[in-house]
């Protein structure tokens, strides 16, 4: 007789073994052919670093990568403060007027395909007569990611006892320093995951990129997507290992600080 | 009794319980006509409430009385819709949680996880902006109070449930509230910590003289604990009195059945003599009580027994006793409590009443068997006649 | 008043920025798009006609508004381009989803039924490939698909095929690339959905006699069906709207609304018509969209 923790079929097993898989190998197989030496990129010609010689003399490359940069760390930093704060309105500000809206507003852009925002946000631009580049797309990826980091931040808010603050409130704060004291250092897991979770998006986002950013201020994506639609080329499977290796370090600090959260009682997933 | 609730009990009566003297200083806390009401359900529904320094009160009742919302109003988490709350005479029932000389022990404790229990404690001290070397000073003192030494560094995660409980508690009182506010305490404990636990908060708060303000739906917690007992039904006072005048002369049905066991007999008064009263029950006949101090006005009465207060033989008892208040049925049912032992009896009258037997021998002598006809019989003295 | 009240008055306070913010870059833009959406095409800079200008005064703002006119929606539903821009994306998106629920159910299944401990890690190795970059991931298959790619490389070494199957720029590539950049989207909720579900209420299905194939119909799919619509919402409604991975991996032949929105504003220049695309593409996605924040809204008020 099975034993009776294990309610794992055999067709379960199966089926996360091949999800995973599916999910992993196309990954590992780019990161693999990275280190590929032969121009052909089926062909393989042994192990070699010889891309990512070839990525760190592309000048135009290298701009395009401290760009996105650039972006991602601004538009991240003040799309964590902004949606932070949509994420104490939403679960601690009660009925207030708008909220409809406002909430409506946090949501839809998680699922708006990118052609309209991004279309949307240039013409909003070209009515200002902004001048488009590294300022337009932090504009645009703020808004776009701060609606991530408010839902990241508020499922935890929303988990959260909240006899704490009134403990808080009971103890001699007034609600806003109760949040100081006491909320804010049990958040700030989330915070940190929301953090990271904006600056990969920016990192990774081509569409609205291209629509808002202006002549001579392209971002790694968009420069990776102009090389990869000539075919393929060694060189990008070099820059995309790297992109990945930043971004594994990211989730290894995001995966800490949710374990920090959850040795806190409550569990912080990234999403 | 349902007017005078609101005001302290007559100290003058002649109960066998050591009521407390009148307070010639106003009460630090009184609740005039509270009213909260959530949506169109009126959880807290015209309390009239007076508490002194120094008592440990119990608010009991079932789940939604309307106790924690009444609690919470002490706090100042909600705030009444009507009414007044005076503390020290002073209106407090506007102010902010954090302005209030009130503290508050919750339910779940509520200990701030990032905080160990050094920081725990002296989260309150700090915002209330005492210098450096007191807080030291006094937080030191109360880990000495609940016996938490040793603990200072953990966090409340390694704590275990009855450790955590008294650092809530020590947190709680180390801004020496004028009031303390405890939200079902115990009730994450089990049984048996629950017990030393009370005793211990007796003790602390008897050696403090402060005044604690208890919440509970355990009525033996309440009567263990609490020099006096409110309780409450559907967002109103029932009763409120010493736990040996609510046991013994509860106000109404409802606190007689609520608070322990008891038998009611429905019945009519037929007579009133001097200090007793006649009542024809359809279940037991006639009955003879004593005339309780407030007179009977009405005419539909019941009349109510403790169980244990009901004594059984195999046969009638010689003399006066055989001639009021004796019935006769048979054994339906026995559950042995280890104590005592509680027979239900089906009477001849058809009503089912329980009678508790203290098993005062280790050997089973005076115990009676299933089936077995019976006599139970009580003295007027021990009857509650109850109008409401 | 109420402690939620008493922390809802700062709360509020907290909502002015964000608020504010999302109004100018979020809403405001679609009156943009709308109004350009009515406009002409021009060879100018901005290249469309009339320009709204405050400095003109009201009979330059009124002549403005007279010029306005709904020519490229006549257009959209004239020209079959856009029409069959439109299904394609709508049917792509429906197969997508459904084949991405085949797949991703049973995958959140078996994670939902992992012990406590292992739930985390299979949430986590979900979860990385989301945060790896999008582009990077369908730039991978086609690495894979290529004509010369590992996948026929394998074939042909397996002796499967003869000579190498043409992948790349076909409809399989990508679906192929739509689900698996979609599936941490779907496989979430649900299993968001199915963890929350008491395990003694499938033991007191068996209990009460049912197989375990009845268990699973009668009771555990009819209860994840919440996480069933947010999923599938989650994964439907960009999709419609995708532009990288139909261009990078399908063929050229028929486009999806994403890529024709692209192709007249990048390439075409069109500005106009764009918008008038983006604006019927927002009007497909508001019945979807309404119901995606309906969703979410009953999930907020469920776990306060």
């Amino acid at each position: 007789m099975a034993a009776k923790s294990s309610r794992l079929s055999r067709f379960n097993v199966a089926s996360l073994t091949l999800g995973l898989a599916f999910l992993y190998l196309p990954i590992l197989i780019l990161v693999i052919y990275s280190f590929n030496a032969s121009r052909l990129v089926t062909v393989w010609g042994g192990w070699s670093l010889r891309w990512y010689h070839e990525f760190f003399n592309d000048r135009a490359m290298i701009d395009a990568a401290w760009m996105s940069l650039r972006v991602g760390a601004t538009s991240a930093t003040v799309a964590t403060v902004l949606g932070t704060l949509a994420a104490v309105a939403l679960s601690r500000g009660e009925g207030f007027r708008g909220r409809m809206l406002f909430s409506g507003m946090l949501y839809a852009p998680l699922v708006m395909p990118e052609v309209i925002t991004g279309l949307s946000l240039l013409l909003l631009f070209v009515a200002l007569e902004a001048e488009r580049g590294f300022w337009t797309v932090t504009i645009a990826h703020t808004t776009l990611t701060m609606c991530f980091v408010a839902v990241v931040v508020q499922s935890r808010l929303v988990s959260l006892d909240r006899s704490l603050e009134e403990a808080a409130m009971d103890l001699g704060c007034d609600p806003v320093r109760a949040f100081v004291m006491v909320t804010l250092p049990l958040i700030a897991p989330a915070v940190l995951a929301g953090w990271m979770l904006a600056f990969t998006l920016s990192l990774d986002d081509l569409v609205i990129a291209s629509f808002t950013t202006g002549p001579g201020s392209a971002t790694l994506p968009i420069r990776i997507y102009s090389e990869v639609r000539l075919g393929v080329k060694p060189e990008i499977n070099a820059i995309c290992t790297l992109v990945i290796g930043l971004i594994a370090v990211v989730i290894v600090i995001a995966s800490l600080a949710s374990k920090l959260s959850s040795d806190r009682g409550e569990s912080a997933a990234p999403l | 009794m349902a007017d005078d609730i609101a005001t302290p009990e007559p100290a003058a009566e002649p109960t066998p319980s050591p009521e407390p003297r009148p307070d010639p200083q106003p009460p630090i806390l009184r609740i005039e006509n509270v009213v909260k009401t959530f949506g169109s359900f009126r959880a807290v529904d015209g309390v009239s409430l007076d508490i002194r320094a120094g008592e440990f009160f119990a608010l009991l009742g079932p789940s939604g009385c309307g106790k924690t919302t009444l609690l919470r109003m002490l706090a100042g988490f909600e705030t009444p819709d009507e009414g007044r709350i005076l503390l020290s005479g002073e209106d407090i029932a506007q102010v902010l949680p954090h302005e209030r000389p009130v503290n508050m022990m919750f339910q779940n404790y509520a200990l701030f996880p990032h905080l160990n229990v050094r920081d725990n404690i002296a989260f309150g001290l700090r915002r209330a902006g005492m210098p450096r070397a007191e807080i030291t000073t006094r937080v030191a003192e109360m880990v000495a109070l609940v016996r938490l030494e040793g603990l200072e560094k953990r966090k409340p995660d390694q704590l275990s449930g009855g450790q955590k409980q008294r650092v809530a508690l020590a947190r709680s009182l180390a801004r020496r509230p004028q009031v303390l506010l405890l939200d079902e305490p115990m009730a994450a404990l089990d049984k048996k910590l629950r017990e030393s636990t009370q005793f211990e908060l007796m003790e602390l708060q008897r050696r403090l003289g402060m005044t604690f303000i208890i919440v509970t739906h355990d009525q033996e917690e309440a009567m263990t604990v609490a020099s006096r007992i409110g309780v409450m039904k559907a967002g109103k006072l029932e009763q409120v009195a010493v736990p040996r005048r609510l046991y013994e002369e509860p106000a109404s049905r409802w606190v007689a059945q609520f608070v322990g066991d008891i038998n009611l007999f429905e019945g009519e008064v037929t007579a009133r003599e001097p200090h007793r009263l006649r009542v024809s029950t359809a279940s037991a006949g006639e009955l003879v009580a004593a005339q309780p101090v407030a007179p009977i006005d009405e005419s539909k009465v019941a009349v109510a027994i403790r169980p244990e207060k009901i004594r059984l033989a195999l046969r009638r008892p010689a003399g006066d006793a055989a001639a009021i208040n004796c019935v006769e049925g048979i054994i339906s049912d026995t559950s042995y409590l280890g104590g005592k032992t509680v027979y239900k009896i089906r009477l001849d009258g058809g009503a089912a009443i329980h009678a508790a037997q203290a098993n005062t021998a280790r050997l089973d002598a005076d115990g009676y068997g299933l089936n077995q006809r019976v006599v139970a019989w009580f003295t007027p003295d021990d009857c509650v006649v109850l109008e409401r | 008043m109420s402690a939620r009240r008493i922390f809802s008055r700062p709360a509020r306070f907290a909502a002015i920025a964000p608020y504010v913010w999302m109004v100018l870059f979020f809403l405001v833009p679609f009156a943009f798009v709308a109004k350009i959406s009515l406009s002409q095409t021009a060879i100018a800079q901005p290249p469309y006609t009339p320009v709204f200008s405050l400095a003109g005064g009201w009979s330059s703002l009124s002549d403005a508004f007279a010029a306005l006119s709904p020519d490229n929606f006549r257009l959209l539903l004239s020209d079959d381009l856009y029409l069959s821009s439109y299904l394609r994306s709508v049917v792509v998106a429906l197969t997508s989803t459904a084949i991405l629920l085949l797949i991703g159910y049973p995958i959140a299944y078996g994670m939902a039924r992992l012990p406590r401990r292992w739930q985390g890690i299979a949430m986590m190795l979900v979860i990385i490939p989301f945060w790896t970059s999008f582009l990077i991931r369908i730039y991978a298959w086609v690495n894979i698909l290529q004509h010369d790619g590992l996948l026929n490389q394998i074939l042909l070494a397996l002796h499967l095929v003869s000579t190498p199957v043409v992948w790349l720029s076909t409809d399989s590539a990508m679906y192929v690339g739509i689900v698996y950049s979609y599936l941490p989207f779907m496989i979430l909720p649900l299993f968001a959905t199915l963890t929350k579900l008491e395990p003694a209420l499938e033991e007191a299905a068996a209990d009460l006699g049912a197989s375990p194939r009845e268990i699973f119909w009668l009771v555990t799919f009819p209860l994840s069906l919440p996480g069933v619509g947010a999923g599938s919402l989650l994964c439907f409604i960009p999709i419609v709207g995708e532009f990288v991975i139909p261009d990078l991996l399908a063929g050229s032949k028929s486009l999806m609304i994403g890529q024709t929105l692209w192709l007249e504003f990048f390439t075409n220049k069109d500005w106009p018509v764009a918008s008038s695309i983006a604006v019927v593409l927002l009007v497909v996605l508001l019945l979807p969209l309404l119901l995606y924040d309906r969703l979410q809204r009953r999930q907020l008020e469920e776990s306060r």
